[in-house]
């Protein structure tokens, strides 16, 4: 089944039954997403009574205000013209559905080959290294997955590399003893590769089952700084050669193109192998997702949906979606 | 550094239009096609966008520039005029109460940067106002906020109110401004929790807190790297609490900050400062004629001479200036002036104040790791008192010499010194009063003519302000 066929059985309702608590935590967060994307495509469909140049240029304009990207709105514009060209349409409907397949399949392009899910160590502590720009939430996600493990029963134990900020050792540790977990901490101004290298062994010895290493925001433009994170993340896979199991960016989706650099650097430097994308419940738009698929080709693995400490969740591309185009996708039944 | 692909996309589109003599309504339409394209790669707000478009188009057809010989500079006069028309014509001030104290009260989303900025206001007051400062630290909610404040209080020597995180914000505001009459400090800043503008609750809590101290100036923390959402932002927390201004940080990123035009026309409210880097000095009046001269690639003369007047030592300077007019330069004062330009910053961002740099393709991505300059410091400290002093002794084997009691590679020794050997024979015209040599460096054409426009510009401000300062100091006698 394809994915818009599975997107369209969700909204006729056969699938409702599988409606989790999950699922509403989604439509709960991004009910601001999904209402102002909706109703944005809605209200350029009522605007405009034939399709022409004006109503691609709007459809842009819409696109890139939802945050999908600057590359890709276009993108989807300019291949929209071409299908509503060969295919001659003249109704505002199939319009709609074009331009909504169309988003859908870009979004499975890219994804289909795609692991959302976190990688564990067979055996031996895992490691997950967080980076990111000042700002984004990178302590705050750990405190919330640390929260998560501990729950389930593993042995969590957190380093604050984060030695620069002011107090920034202190959230940690606040976070630490609020979850119950233990956190290798050193001075502050203290080399954070050091600190690394203390927790590796300490997670090592005393057989932890998940350590998660906090680092100081960064902007990906100073050289120097970005040299230090690669040699954190030497000194990991010094002392445990197949950590870190997860190099996660934490990107903030209010954040607008500057998302794509921030990817892109950060990946020069370690090796991402997925995205935190943090304070989603803030965006009016969820649309930043496809642009990270699409540009980036970087797995989103999870997604913080509010400040309660279990707000973070693992990502669901198919609630995703389902949230972001509610309202939009009529049931098949009317149109089959 | 911000608007650089602004800059290069401008350029472009208007380079286009360069090569011909007159232009057509249709060159119009399509340079402004391109100008909304670089506007909203940039992150500017689509509705501002269209607006902005709109004006531009609006007087470029006119007559002024169809008839005009110079189409093109009609056009960046017209994008530059509109520019700092929506981003606010003036720097403005920090409001300040008629008694004291002035209070001051920040707000934001999480992770905006309200504590640091905080941190970094309270010692700008210290050091340009002398000023008493008192912080009030009202983010309960995050874990280890006040502890931070706490960290940067003492790093700045400004005393932090707080009273942990059991008591209510209104409380410890209130608390705090007993303790800050009692104290008589002249400023009060209250740094309150980030919270998203749609947050009713704590929206409340920010509005009772106003209430109650009422504060001479609002000011909005936004992150510069914020994409469409800015507007929603901005328009949350003004139409909540009225703000009274804005801050602008992590400007020091690679982002090209079009949420700087987008706060500005959605609200009106002046954005007032720039946070750019993590040290704690690193907060700048927000200018936005310079600015706008810096998106279109004038540089930014201003606030790089700023910079070294701030930075650089007077009596220092002054000997650089008769060893440049003697044209005595050696590898001591190269040194020497290394090490001043190393105190004003990062060097690309440096780079990118000189007119016409900004969009120079060499330089667009440049990335000066501050190493470099150690190794060339390396390299004039293995030379001995003699070669310093007299630059022509270098022959390949005292060459080879320094390149192995420097660690460096021969042909960084030998760049070295031709690159010196140019600074010099530059020093010596520009102190004549010459600055034809360094046109090329520029760059050529538009940005060439632009930023020698700039430079006599700056160079006639910088006159008048010496000027003002002499005279000054002559009241004060």
């Amino acid at each position: 089944m394809g994915f818009f066929d599975k997107l369209k059985h969700v909204f006729s309702g056969q699938e409702e039954e599988k409606q989790t608590v999950e699922e509403q935590k989604y439509e709960k967060g991004l009910e601001k997403s999904r209402k102002t994307f909706g109703d944005k495509l809605n209200e350029l469909f009522a605007n405009f009574r034939s399709v022409d140049e004006e109503f691609f240029e709007e459809l842009e304009e819409k696109l890139i205000e939802a945050d999908v990207g600057f590359e890709t709105a276009v993108k989807i514009s300019e291949e929209l013209q071409e299908e509503v060209k060969l295919r001659n349409v003249k109704d505002k409907k199939d319009v709609s559905n074009a331009i909504i397949e169309k988003l859908v399949s870009l979004y499975e392009a890219e994804g289909t080959t795609e692991d959302n899910s976190l990688h564990f160590a067979q055996n031996g502590p895992t490691v997950f290294l967080f980076v990111g720009v000042n700002g984004v939430g990178k302590t705050t996600t750990i405190g919330k997955l640390a929260h998560r493990y501990q729950q389930e029963g593993k042995k969590v134990l957190l380093a604050a590399a984060d030695t620069f900020r002011a107090g920034a050792i202190e959230q940690l540790v606040e976070w630490g003893r609020r979850v119950n977990v233990e956190v290798v901490r050193k001075p502050e101004r203290s080399d954070p590769a050091a600190v690394v290298f203390d927790a590796v062994q300490k997670a090592k010895s005393e057989d932890y089952d998940i350590l998660l290493v906090d680092t100081a925001g960064r902007l990906q433009n100073k050289v120097n700084l970005m040299n230090e994170l690669g040699k954190i993340a030497r000194v990991i896979t010094r002392e445990l050669p197949d950590a870190p199991q997860e190099v996660l960016l934490a990107l903030d989706a209010t954040t607008g193109q500057n998302a794509l650099t921030q990817a892109k650097q950060f990946k020069d430097v370690t090796n991402v192998t997925g995205i935190v994308l943090t304070k989603l419940d803030g965006t009016a738009k969820g649309g930043i997702v496809l642009a990270i698929r699409n540009e980036l080709h970087l797995p989103v693995k999870l997604v913080g949906l509010g400040e309660k400490m279990d707000d973070l969740r693992d990502f669901e591309p198919v609630e995703f979606v389902y949230g972001l185009f509610n309202g939009l996708v009529e049931a098949p039944k009317e149109e089959n | 550094m911000a608007f650089e692909g602004l800059t290069e996309r401008l350029q472009n589109a208007i380079g286009k239009l360069r090569k011909k003599g007159k232009i057509s309504e249709a060159d119009v339409r399509e340079v402004m096609r391109e100008i909304r394209l670089a506007l909203l790669e940039a992150d500017v707000n689509f509705q501002v966008v269209k607006d902005f478009v709109k004006t531009v188009r609006t007087r470029a057809i006119g007559a002024e520039v169809l008839e005009s010989l110079t189409p093109a500079q009609q056009i960046v006069k017209i994008v530059n005029d509109e520019l700092t028309k929506v981003m606010g014509e003036e720097a403005v001030e920090l409001n300040k109460s008629d008694k004291i104290p002035t209070i001051i009260m920040m707000v934001g989303l999480q992770g905006a940067g309200k504590t640091t900025t905080l941190g970094k206001l309270a010692l700008k007051l210290k050091n340009e106002k002398n000023a008493r400062p008192l912080m009030i630290a009202a983010d309960i909610y995050r874990p280890a906020a006040i502890d931070q404040l706490e960290i940067l209080g003492k790093s700045i020597d400004v005393p932090v109110f707080s009273m942990g995180t059991d008591v209510s914000p209104v409380e410890i505001v209130r608390k705090g401004l007993e303790l800050a009459a009692e104290k008589k400090n002249d400023y009060v800043l209250i740094d309150t929790a980030g919270r998203l503008q749609i947050d009713e609750l704590l929206m409340d809590e920010l509005a009772q807190i106003k209430t109650l101290a009422q504060p001479d100036e609002i000011l909005l923390t936004v992150d510069a790297m914020t994409g469409q959402n800015a507007v929603e932002v901005a328009k949350g927390f003004n139409e909540q609490l009225d703000v009274t201004g804005v801050v602008l940080t992590k400007l020091d990123g690679d982002t090209r900050g079009g949420a700087a035009l987008s706060i500005r026309s959605v609200t009106g409210k002046p954005i007032k400062f720039i946070g750019q880097g993590e040290k704690m000095t690193d907060l700048d009046v927000f200018y936005p004629d310079r600015m706008s001269s810096r998106i279109l690639g004038m540089g930014d003369m201003l606030t790089l001479i700023e910079k070294a007047q701030q930075d650089f030592d007077e009596k220092k300077a002054q000997q650089m200036q008769e060893k440049m007019r003697e044209n005595s330069f050696d590898f001591n004062d190269f040194i020497d002036q290394m090490e001043q330009v190393q105190k004003m910053g990062p060097m690309e961002d440096i780079i990118k104040m000189i007119p016409g740099m900004a969009n120079n393709p060499a330089i667009k991505n440049l990335k000066v790791n501050p190493k470099d300059i150690d190794h060339l410091k390396a390299v004039v400290y293995s030379m001995t008192n003699e070669e310093r002093e007299n630059p022509d002794l270098f022959n390949p084997s005292r060459r080879r010499r320094i390149a192995a009691g420097s660690g460096r590679p021969i042909h960084e020794v030998n760049r070295m010194i031709k690159q010196f050997n140019e600074m010099k024979k530059m020093m010596g015209k520009v102190s004549k009063g010459n600055f034809e040599g360094m046109e090329g460096m520029f760059g050529n054409g538009l940005s060439g003519k632009l930023a020698k426009m700039s430079m006599n510009s700056m160079a006639r401000k910088n006159k008048k302000r010496k000027l003002k300062r002499l005279k000054n100091k002559k009241r004060r006698k």
